[in-house]
């Protein structure tokens, strides 16, 4: 036991159990508190100006005339956010695209802005600042920026010591696709296309700013990780760390979105320069705008197998773009798209592509879904040249535990197999199709993330259990962290309540990102929880005046053992608790960890949709996800989030897309025609949870938040593909390019 | 911004007439608060017109229906006799938005928007529905097809506001049906649309209006696909001649909801699949 992070099988009486989440009620009420929901005294608000054009030097920025307007407290501009980064290119970029520094990169980056007594005040000044712009020729397609002609986004990328937009190649394989590619019977090629999207968070940005003329400053904020937002902000803002305290409010949706800062550092310098709170919240315009949406990608895959179906060679070129800063998603493409596989001769390149379109952030396994796509769509066509089934070719190609995966590492157990199982035995792949209805199926991994976690477990003097964690909470995990400790304690769920403390209440803990956040701070409950039960043991034997070692704590008391003491009524959590000032103290357990060993995760979805042959039109018939969770803590949230991942794929495949005019801009702002799928759209979406331990975690948990939107592209497309017959190359597949596929498959 | 709350049209057409800056009519307000937020205007006076008694019901005469201008969607669904005689042109109000626009949007307010997308507007149209039109001084009753002049436009005179819509007296044997397509079920806006009202005589249709929507600045009525289905009883051959004639009439836009190539296309799509409906509402048998 201890801190041994090791897998053991055990029996649970909490883990697994389906109990109320503690945020719950306040969510469906409206009590809870989210990013726009803090008030300070004497606070104003923030509002943002936005480049309209899409690339252009800003030669000017006249303030004098909103200066002057009655009411405008603060306007900042670049020229109030000194570059206090030193040579740390990544905090450079954040820097620069919080605010234009003398260019405008996209359509929508920030230029100057203002704090004002009200909204109304702080709009009318937004319209008094002049700026001037020179345009500059702009790039938004990731495969137009590669011609050697694009117009270049940043100066200091070069290729080959030339100016390029081309930020980033990353190749990852191993073997001889060549020698593969010889060896195969049939060779599928196929180039494929996604547009980009955005995570779609119903919550936009939202931070309230309070900095003190003392130096030091409160952010309350709606964020993924408000630790690393508190290292991004004092250091663009030249604060101590110490001095910025930033506490995260109940978040409505992240997925990635929300582990960046937007505006935060611009609400940080208002607050500062008015000497007042102040507070900022993105309009939805703002947040498709100016947010971090995910990749548009181009991609050349190829595929090679011999007849038995065994995959000889595989490639995959991706062409994944960035926004207008350097990131990784080429990369995070590259390493994931043959991930599923057992595969002798595998070669994948990422290209990180600049473009005039918002910073790309992370989305939910971010990159994966594209490169699966590409990836899972052309296994179905090598499976149909080869006339196997898609599910049998899968089977016989997929990594197993001692698998060298494409992108380096040796897989341990691994869930992909038993996920493929479980789809042959389905009843779902058994279901009759109608006319003008398909199938398909696809699969999809994630790395998954541990790392650096802290948390404080406090008995109180009535012997209820609160557990302080680092990472916000945005997929339920407070009740599943509750479920963990009410496990080691052997006490009843709702004897402990899990809260997110602030920064300045516990060491640094990693942002909630890479579905970390229950097997982390999990782990580190685990730990926190068995320090206690140490502390709980040593008070009792205080108590008894016996020694330490002859105390046992099992099920939720502890017992004095020996035949000396044997006749002692064991003592509760409560009877020690209400002894705590005369044996020591407050009682506490406290661990601080780094999570290594996440535990890679599988998923394997099942979909059948129809098309109207006529308009092109598409209905998600039916939809199955099955899953490793390692453990699934909580099973409610753990299908909750194999549910959300296969909502927001199929909202990916179907319809959202960003949609850029000739001239570099943004056309659908909002969710009238950026189109997330609503209720009436989505079938009821049927899931799986299989346990393949994880051997790094006491509990076996794997993270399980991400996986699940990996698959749907390549799912979808199979189907539609299925029942239109046509192959679809290019997401979204929206009603007009399915009508002409099937259109020019006639022709 | 002023914010007003006549209780007659009269006043409410002079509130609007004397107004020197931007004024706007609020009804159910589902487009103007948007288009507020966005700021696409700044009003600096706003007439709510929900006060007003002779725009708040829905009246059946020897005549036909009059269903007032603060009539919303929610209300026509549950008004049964309605529903029965202009089943489509129900269907199609009761396509704008969601369940809760549905409690606000009005008809008349989906007509004054001016969209070429609107719902409600083909189905009126089809119906052969009117407006009466109220300005300070007088009233006059105009179809509602001669209303929109382009996206965002009408023919309406400044201080000039549409009281209700009149629907004809239903004749036996009728039926109509609108259908649009979307990329969602519901929250979304139409890429392309089309309404058919016919009345049969022994199973033959005897008269037919087919309109369009979101294929041109404003609602098309298409007096050729019309005419390919009147005498007929929707053979093939109608219905391939109502199509084609649908097709011709497009002259769409490129847009970030469809393309010219998918609007012509699915618009004949959509106008067969109406005119079959509304002949078996007018109890036709295909």
């Amino acid at each position: 036991m201890g801190h041994d992070t090791n897998y053991q099988d055990r029996e649970f009486k909490t883990i697994g159990t389906r109990v109320k989440r503690p945020d719950g009620i306040d969510k469906v009420t409206g009590r809870a508190k989210y990013g726009a929901d803090a008030f300070a005294p004497g606070q104003l608000v923030g509002k943002v100006l936005r480049s309209p054009h899409a690339h252009a030097i800003i030669q000017k920025i006249d303030i004098s005339k909103a200066e002057k307007l009655a009411g405008v407290k603060a306007i900042i501009t670049s020229a109030d956010l000194p570059d206090l980064t030193g040579s740390n290119r990544g905090m450079t970029d954040i820097l620069e695209n919080c605010m234009a520094r003398g260019r405008a990169l996209y359509h929508g980056h920030a230029v100057a802005a203002v704090a004002a007594i009200d909204e109304q005040t702080a709009k009318q000044a937004l319209k008094l600042i002049k700026v001037t712009y020179k345009l500059l020729p702009h790039v938004t397609d990731v495969d137009e920026a590669m011609l050697p002609d694009a117009p270049i986004i940043q100066d200091f990328v070069l290729q080959d010591g030339k100016p390029s937009n081309i930020a980033g190649i990353s190749t990852f394989g191993h073997g001889d696709v060549d020698a593969g590619f010889a060896e195969a019977d049939v060779i599928v090629e196929k180039s494929y296309k996604t547009e980009q999207t955005h995570q779609g968070y119903i919550e936009p940005h939202a931070c309230l700013a309070n900095v003190s003329s003392d130096g030091s400053g409160e952010l309350w904020v709606t964020t993924q990780g408000h630790f690393s937002f508190r290292v991004v902000c004092s250091t663009l803002l030249g604060l101590d760390m110490a001095k910025l305290k930033v506490t995260s409010s109940e978040i409505g949706g992240g997925f990635g979105g929300k582990t960046h800062v937007w505006t935060e550092p611009l609400a940080l310098a208002l607050s500062r320069k008015a000497n007042r709170p102040v507070k900022l919240v993105m309009t939805r315009d703002e947040v498709f705008k100016a947010s971090g949406p995910t990749s548009s990608t181009s991609m050349d895959i190829k595929i090679g197998a011999k007849k038995d179906g065994t995959i000889t060679a595989a490639t995959a070129i991706l062409r994944y773009q960035d926004g207008a800063f350097p990131g990784i998603w080429g990369m995070l493409g590259a390493m994931t798209a043959y991930a599923c596989y057992d595969l002798k001769n595998v070669k994948t390149v990422g290209h990180d592509v600049l473009v005039n379109r918002p910073k790309v952030a992370a989305y939910r396994a971010p990159s994966a879904p594209m490169a699966a796509f590409g990836v899972e769509s052309t296994m179905d066509l090598v499976a149909n040249e080869i006339g196997m089934s898609p599910l049998d070719f899968r089977i016989k190609n997929a990594a197993k535990e001692g698998t060298q995966a494409s992108y380096g590492p040796v897989y341990g157990p691994i869930g992909i197999g038993p996920t493929l199982e479980a789809v042959k035995k389905h009843p779902h792949m058994r279901a009759k199709l109608k006319k003008n209805q398909g199938r398909g199926m696809a699969c999809g991994f994630w790395f998954n993330f541990g790392g650096q976690t802290c948390v404080d477990l406090n008995i109180g003097p009535d012997g209820t259990v609160s557990l302080t964690i680092g990472t916000i909470d945005v997929g339920g995990s407070r009740a599943s962290l509750s479920l963990i400790v009410a496990e080691e304690l052997g006490i009843p769920y709702d004897q402990v309540r899990t809260n997110i403390g602030d920064t300045a209440s516990l060491g640094h803990n990693d942002t909630t990102e890479g579905s970390r956040g229950t097997f982390s701070s999990g782990m580190a409950a685990i730990f926190a929880a068995r320090d206690a039960v140490g502390v709980l043991r040593e008070r009792a034997a205080k108590m008894w005046d016996i020694p330490v070692d002859d105390v046992v704590w099992a099920d939720g008391v502890a017992t004095a053992t020996g035949a000396k003491h044997s006749n002692l009524p064991p003592l509760t959590l409560a009877d020690i608790a209400a002894k705590a000032a005369s044996t020591g103290g407050p009682i506490a357990g406290h661990n601080e960890v780094v999570a290594d060993n996440a535990g890679v995760s599988f998923a394997s979805h099942i979909c059948d949709v129809e098309v109207d042959p006529d308009t092109g039109g598409t209905k998600i018939i039916r939809y199955t996800v099955i899953q490793d969770a390692g453990k699934a803590i909580h099973p409610d949230y753990v299908e909750g989030q194999f549910q959300g991942g296969a909502a927001q794929g199929i909202g990916w495949a179907l319809n959202e897309e960003y949609i850029y005019g000739a001239d570099g801009c943004l056309q659908n702002t909002g969710f009238l025609d950026y189109r997330i799928p609503v209720c009436s759209d989505l079938p009821f979406i049927d899931t799986q949870i299989l346990e393949i331990p994880n051997p790094n975690h006491p509990y076996g948990v794997r993270g399980v938040g991400e996986t699940s939107i990996v698959p749907p592209l390549a799912a979808i497309g199979n189907a539609v593909s299925h029942a239109a017959g046509v192959r679809m190359t290019h997401i979204p597949m929206s009603a007009p390019r399915i009508l002409k596929a099937i259109d020019d498959a006639k022709a | 911004m002023r914010y007003e709350t006549p209780t007659t049209t009269k006043e409410a057409a002079t509130l609007l007439y004397k107004e020197k800056g931007q004024a706007h009519i609020l009804a159910g307000g589902t487009d103007l608060l948007v288009r507020m937020k966005m700021g696409m205007t700044e009003p600096t006076l706003v007439v709510d017109i929900k006060h007003i008694p002779a725009m708040q019901a829905i009246t059946k005469s020897a005549a036909g229906f009059k269903i007032g201008a603060t009539v919303c969607g929610a209300a026509m669904t549950e008004h049964a006799a309605l529903g029965k005689a202009w089943p489509g042109l129900v269907e199609a109000a009761n396509l704008i938005g969601s369940d809760q626009i549905q409690g606000r949007c009005t008809m008349v307010g989906n007509l004054c928007n001016g969209s070429p997308a609107a719902d409600s507007v083909p189905a009126m149209i089809a119906a052969g529905a009117k407006a009466i039109v109220v300005g300070k001084d007088k009233r006059r009753t105009v179809a509602v097809d001669k209303i929109v002049t382009g996206p965002g436009k009408t023919s309406l005179a400044k201080g000039e506001v549409i009281e209700a819509i009149t629907l004809p007296a239903r004749l036996p044997r009728s039926g109509d049906a609108y259908l649009r397509f979307t990329p969602r079920t519901e929250m979304d806006i139409a890429v392309v649309s089309a309404a058919v009202n016919l009345t049969l005589e022994r199973g033959v249709v005897k008269t037919a209006r087919v309109v369009l929507g979101a294929v041109a600045p404003t609602a098309v009525i298409v007096a050729k696909a019309a005419k390919a289905i009147i005498g007929t009883k929707l053979d093939d051959e109608a219905l391939e001649k109502l199509t084609a004639a649908c097709a011709a009439a497009c002259n769409p836009i490129d847009d970030k909801r469809g393309t010219i190539e998918y609007r012509t296309k699915v618009a004949g799509v959509l106008a067969k699949r109406a005119a079959k409906i509304a002949y078996q509402r007018a109890g036709g048998t295909l």
